[in-house]
């Protein structure tokens, strides 16, 4: 590669670079500005440094409220998901049986339902249900609509895993279940890791269904939060950003952490699945 | 595959059923039950008895905000299409090249998609404020005639790395012999992008532009968050529209008729697609294999 292409190709992806990062470092720096500050200086460094923001945040019980709210209904959502998609997957990957391909065409069609369109009738029936105010109510539908892909995904895995392999565990005496338990899901790590990172992203990001469910501000979930503490402080702009750049720390965090099998999920999701 | 005896029969309902009742129950369920008060002139309190057979549905398509919302989408998908996935592609190919820092480059530009639609609204509303944001004096939200851009602009930020990742994940799974060989008969880059490795992204490029479709058609935190659908209807989808029916003006009958309207075009979409567009394709996102 010429050096001239070389600089070219470094110059775009600077500017491509400054135009992710200039929002959010705007955020991070307006929580540590006054309004006033804010004002007449938006983009440069706070001066003087105010703390206050970030400090009465972090100090006061609401932040730390919502954002064990959010991990609990991710944690719990993930756990149900990917358990009844492993036992599911691991039926349409092995098992032949009339309906089958019916049955899992069904789920597929799952994909193409987003909650924007169920989440008027969801409410009404969880509220028939006496599940609004319940943190059952975001977690057991959050699981139904994951489904689909976490069954596609984990399907497609274990049909890569050799049939030798669980025909000698049977010849050795092992059940299905046995099988499934202590050989198939072992195995199935690095699949199980990919579905559990998306199925945590989805939740930590869903705000339709906790907003419409939750009307105790006690169950709200961060973005339920941010948006409600938008409303709360609509003057107060370098408090909400304060607010927000907390807010964003989990998930650049988690993404840090989770990269390779969130990358390496989406992926193979969508492409193979 | 084998033939089944009793417990292999036993094991395929005690493992299949937990997912396939709870699948039923709060997605297939809800489905049904919008197609049914969908029918119905219908508050939302107690049960519905004013049927009114498809009046809910001629009123839809009388409706100047929900046919505003149509047209408002398809040019969020046109905007999509000409400009976001385009952009994603030369960035995914730029990424592909021998570039020192490259793996930062895409750890950064996927960065925004980890980022809640909600987290992302609310610190563009602040970027966009025309007295304490980035760029001052320019009407992002305020303005009718900007709104849908700025929102579109705000969409492309948070997904182009997605879209970005996907292309690069395809240009990685095509074999370099390709692209030698093509360099050996003396084709130019040009001629190389346009010859090879345009038509064989072609399977990930169908999935980008299906994805962005379906994200368009079920929007709605964003546009919570940025506008509530303002000023005057400007950057209202349908998502947004069913809402304020459904849960603000508790018109639910008819915010049913909306979710159903959703759910079909959706559906439409999805099969159109996959019959006639992602048919060549062996490996396709709704496809059963």
């Amino acid at each position: 590669m010429s050096v001239m292409k070389k600089l070219v190709l470094h110059a775009i992806s600077i500017v491509v670079g400054a135009i992710i990062v200039v929002p959010i470092l705007y955020g991070v720096f307006a929580g540590f500005k006054d309004n006033g500050q804010l004002s007449t200086n938006p983009l440069g460094l706070p001066s003087p440094w105010v703390f206050d923001n970030y400090a009465d945040i972090l100090s006061s019980p609401i932040f730390w409220q919502q954002l064990f709210n959010s991990t609990v209904i991710a944690f719990v959502t993930t756990l149900i998901v990917v358990i009844l998609s492993a036992m599911a997957a691991y039926i349409f990957a092995r098992f032949a049986f009339r309906g089958r391909e019916v049955l899992f065409t069904l789920f597929t069609l799952g994909l193409m339902f987003p909650f924007a369109v169920a989440i008027l009738p969801l409410f009404i029936l969880l509220r028939s249900l006496g599940l609004l105010d319940s943190p059952f109510g975001v977690i057991l539908p959050q699981a139904a609509f994951g489904l689909p892909v976490t069954i596609v995904i984990l399907r497609s895995f274990f049909r890569t895993i050799p049939a030798e392999i669980e025909e000698s565990a049977i010849i050795d005496g092992c059940t299905r279940f046995g099988f499934f338990w202590r050989i198939l899901l072992p195995m199935a790590r690095p699949a199980l890791a990919t579905v559990a990172v998306l199925a945590i992203v989805a939740s930590w990001n869903n705000f339709f269904l906790p907003l419409v469910v939750f009307n105790n501000a006690d169950l709200w979930t961060l973005p339920v939060g941010v948006q409600q503490f938008k409303g709360q402080y609509s003057e107060d702009t370098a408090r909400i950003l304060a607010y927000v750049t907390l807010s964003m720390v989990p998930a650049l965090a988690f993404y840090a952490i989770a990269e390779r099998q969130l990358i390496g999920g989406l992926a193979t999701g969508t492409i193979k699945g | 595959m084998k033939q089944n005896s009793g417990p292999d029969r036993l094991a395929i309902g005690l493992f299949l059923a937990p997912a396939l009742i709870l699948f039923m129950a709060l997605v297939l369920t809800p489905i049904a039950l919008a197609a049914y008060t969908s029918l119905y002139k219908w508050n939302g309190f107690g049960l519905p008895t004013e049927f009114i057979g498809l009046d809910n549905f001629e009123r839809l398509l009388g409706d100047e905000t929900f046919i505003g919302d149509l047209g408002r989408g398809g040019l969020l998908i046109l905007l999509s299409l000409v400009l976001q996935l385009p952009m994603s592609l030369g960035l995914a190919l730029l990424l592909n090249q021998r570039l020192r820092g490259r793996a930062f480059y895409r750890l950064l530009f996927f960065a925004p998609y980890v980022l809640s639609e909600v987290t992302t609204g609310v610190l563009f509303t602040m970027v966009f404020s025309p007295s304490r944001g980035l760029f001052t004096d320019v009407l992002w939200l305020a303005d009718p005639d900007t709104v849908l851009y700025s929102l579109f602009l705000v969409i492309s930020w948070k997904y182009f790395g997605l879209h970005m990742i996907l292309y690069l994940a395809g240009r990685q799974s095509i074999p370099k012999e390709l692209h030698e060989a093509a360099e050996t008969d003396g084709a130019g880059t040009w001629e190389t992008f346009r010859h090879v490795t345009l038509p064989l992204l072609g399977p990930t490029i169908r999935i980008t532009i299906f994805l962005s479709v379906i994200g368009a058609i079920q929007l709605f935190d964003m546009v919570w968050v940025l506008t509530g659908g303002g000023p005057v209807h400007a950057s209202e989808v349908m998502a947004v529209t069913m809402f304020q029916y459904g849960f603000r003006r508790f018109e639910v009958g008819y915010a049913s008729a909306i979710s159903i309207a959703i759910f079909l075009i959706s559906l439409v979409f999805a099969l159109m697609y996959q019959r006639y567009v992602l048919k060549r394709d062996l490996e396709g996102a709704v496809t059963s294999r």
